[in-house]
């Protein structure tokens, strides 16, 4: 695995309180891949990307520990800018989260936000965006409308272009389909691998055939620990681990 | 048996739901039989527009635009009061509050809430009234500017308490899209929610408002008393509620008098009535928006 490390966790231990969620992490994530993290529910894998940005942040009484390196700088030190990292690491949640505005404000909010005024500036990355989402032909004659109009899966495709909008490096994707029907899920897989050649992709996922299709590394968890960790196709076809045979052959799950 | 038992409970609580929609229906026809006599000798018009109340003189003028305004004066005093108080003490509590403050400041605002009026109307009197007196040297402490001041603390919770859970039914998903996308927590509170929660927080405000008009211990001891329009603030006032609460005692069964008290009813009740439709209509409106169904 001779890529060019993006993200690298080394010896990560995390804690709701007294409770250890996460055990001894170490992985790399390498740039422009798709990495997957699977595992059966509550294994940490989603505590583990929400690391990544920082997001674990907001839970009263989480402790982290070890590093967690982003271009060789510790993403947990004092001078991070959480702000400027959440920017540069976009988030794509669970459930479809459209804020109750129009489409195209929620595209322009993390523009705005961050200051900037030119409106057409804001338009033309708004429009690029959409474009990149595959979600500018459904919606380019009602940008003005509610984004609550938008279907589940145009919602999702959506939040993924809000976050595109701000030009992030890495995007993590937290179950991205876990609340969308077949067609919308193919959909959202297309665009992750077409999304690939441009960002840093970590995606959580149930599904382990989502993982096959879409990632180039896979990492199986179990109760808080990373079991294996490889290449998708040999996770898939050899996996050293008997752990992780036995998780994808669906002995347990 | 069971299914008679069944049944017999259907009834029972058929009957008990009724029950509310008959006390609203009695009281709504109680205040217009009792009010229209007074239609029949004044017009509508002179009755709602005319700034005279002497309903003791002879003849007597039976004009109620000066008790409307009072109410008009005071409740709308009291927002000044209570919606920056309410909903700033909603903003801290949702957003800046540890877990301990916030199990310390909900209960007493619940407190607080629950306070009878006649002791705010006493604390306002005894207290409030001759403070502002003192320090404003005001000729005299008990106006429209004391009762706005006492009716707006009244309220406070009211606004707080519903401001506060209008904030909390914004989903958490909202919150963490924005910061996901780098917006610092005073953006995420301006731009995304307070923006989601904004008709909920506005019921809030109305609901408030409501609870001041139809409030009536507390104007009856702090506003004033006098029928006339004020010049100022700080002139007494009587508004509608504490007209009522004050004459009808003293006023003949059957009499015109009478019948002018339960009309000032009628208009208050419609009043009320129509606050609580605009709220209850933005309400909705406001958990559609959020896709909390009705």
């Amino acid at each position: 695995m001779d890529h060019e490390v993006k993200i690298r966790a080394d010896k990560i231990n995390f804690y709701y309180g007294k409770t250890q969620a996460l055990k001894n992490i170490a992985i790399d994530i390498y740039s422009n891949k798709v990495t997957a993290f699977i595992g059966p529910s509550g294994c940490g894998k989603s505590t583990f990307i929400r690391l990544l940005n920082r997001m674990n942040d907001l839970i009263p009484g989480a402790r982290v520990e070890g590093r967690i390196l982003m271009d060789g700088k510790d993403i947990n030190h004092a001078k991070m800018d959480v702000v400027d990292l959440r920017r540069r690491v976009g988030m794509v949640f669970q459930k479809p989260n459209p804020f109750p505005k129009t489409i195209y404000e929620n595209m322009a909010y993390g523009l705005i936000i961050n200051g900037i005024k030119d409106k057409s500036f804001i338009e033309q990355r708004v429009i690029n965006s959409l474009k990149k989402a595959a979600l500018f032909d459904d919606v380019k004659d009602r940008l003005h409308d509610s984004a609550l109009m938008l279907s589940g899966g145009q919602q999702q495709r959506l939040c993924i272009a809000r976050c595109l909008v701000v030009e992030p490096e890495v995007i993590l994707f937290d179950e991205p389909c876990a609340s969308l029907d077949p067609i919308s899920t193919r959909k959202i897989e297309e665009l992750i691998l077409e999304l690939k050649h441009d960002y840093t992709i970590v995606i959580v996922t149930h599904n382990m055939q989502q993982a096959a299709r879409v990632s180039d590394h896979t990492a199986f968890m179990y109760l808080g620990e990373l079991i294996e960790y490889d290449e998708t196709e040999k996770i898939f076809t050899v996996p050293k681990e008997k752990m992780t045979e036995e998780y994808l052959s669906g002995k347990f799950g | 048996m069971i299914r008679f038992k069944e049944e017999l409970y259907k009834w029972i609580f058929a009957v008990l739901a009724l029950a509310s929609l008959v006390f609203l229906v009695g009281i709504i026809i109680t205040l217009f039989k009792e009010s229209i006599p007074i239609f029949s000798h004044y017009s509508f018009f002179h009755l709602l527009f005319g700034t005279q109340w002497y309903p003791t003189f002879e003849p007597p003028e039976f004009g109620m635009f000066t008790l409307i305004f009072a109410s008009v004066v005071v409740t709308l005093g009291s927002m000044l009061f209570c919606v920056p108080i309410g909903v700033g003490s909603a903003l801290y509590i949702h957003e800046i509050a540890s877990e301990k403050q916030r199990a310390f400041l909900k209960p007493i605002i619940e407190i607080l809430a629950g306070i009878p009026s006649i002791i705010y109307g006493f604390f306002g009197m005894v207290i409030v009234a001759p403070l502002l007196q003192n320090v404003l040297d005001i000729p005299i402490g008990l106006c429209a500017f004391t009762a706005s001041l006492v009716l707006g603390i009244m309220a406070t919770p009211t606004v707080a308490s519903l401001a506060e859970d209008a904030l909390s039914f914004v989903p958490r998903s909202f919150r963490e899209a924005s910061l996901a996308l780098g917006a610092n927590r005073w953006q995420t509170l301006t731009k995304v929610i307070v923006p989601a929660a904004g008709s909920g927080i506005s019921t809030a405000i109305i609901l408030g408002m409501s609870r001041a008009v139809g409030e009536t211990m507390t104007v009856l001891m702090v506003a004033g008393g006098a029928a006339v329009i004020p010049k100022s603030i700080f002139d007494p006032v009587r508004p509608m509620t504490s007209t009522i609460a004050a004459e009808m005692g003293e006023a003949v069964m059957g009499s015109t008098h009478f019948s002018a008290l339960f009309a000032i009813g009628l208009i208050l009740f419609l009043i009320t009535l129509i606050i609580n439709i605009i709220a209850e209509v933005i309400s909705r409106r406001f958990r559609l928006k959020l896709g909390l169904g009705r």
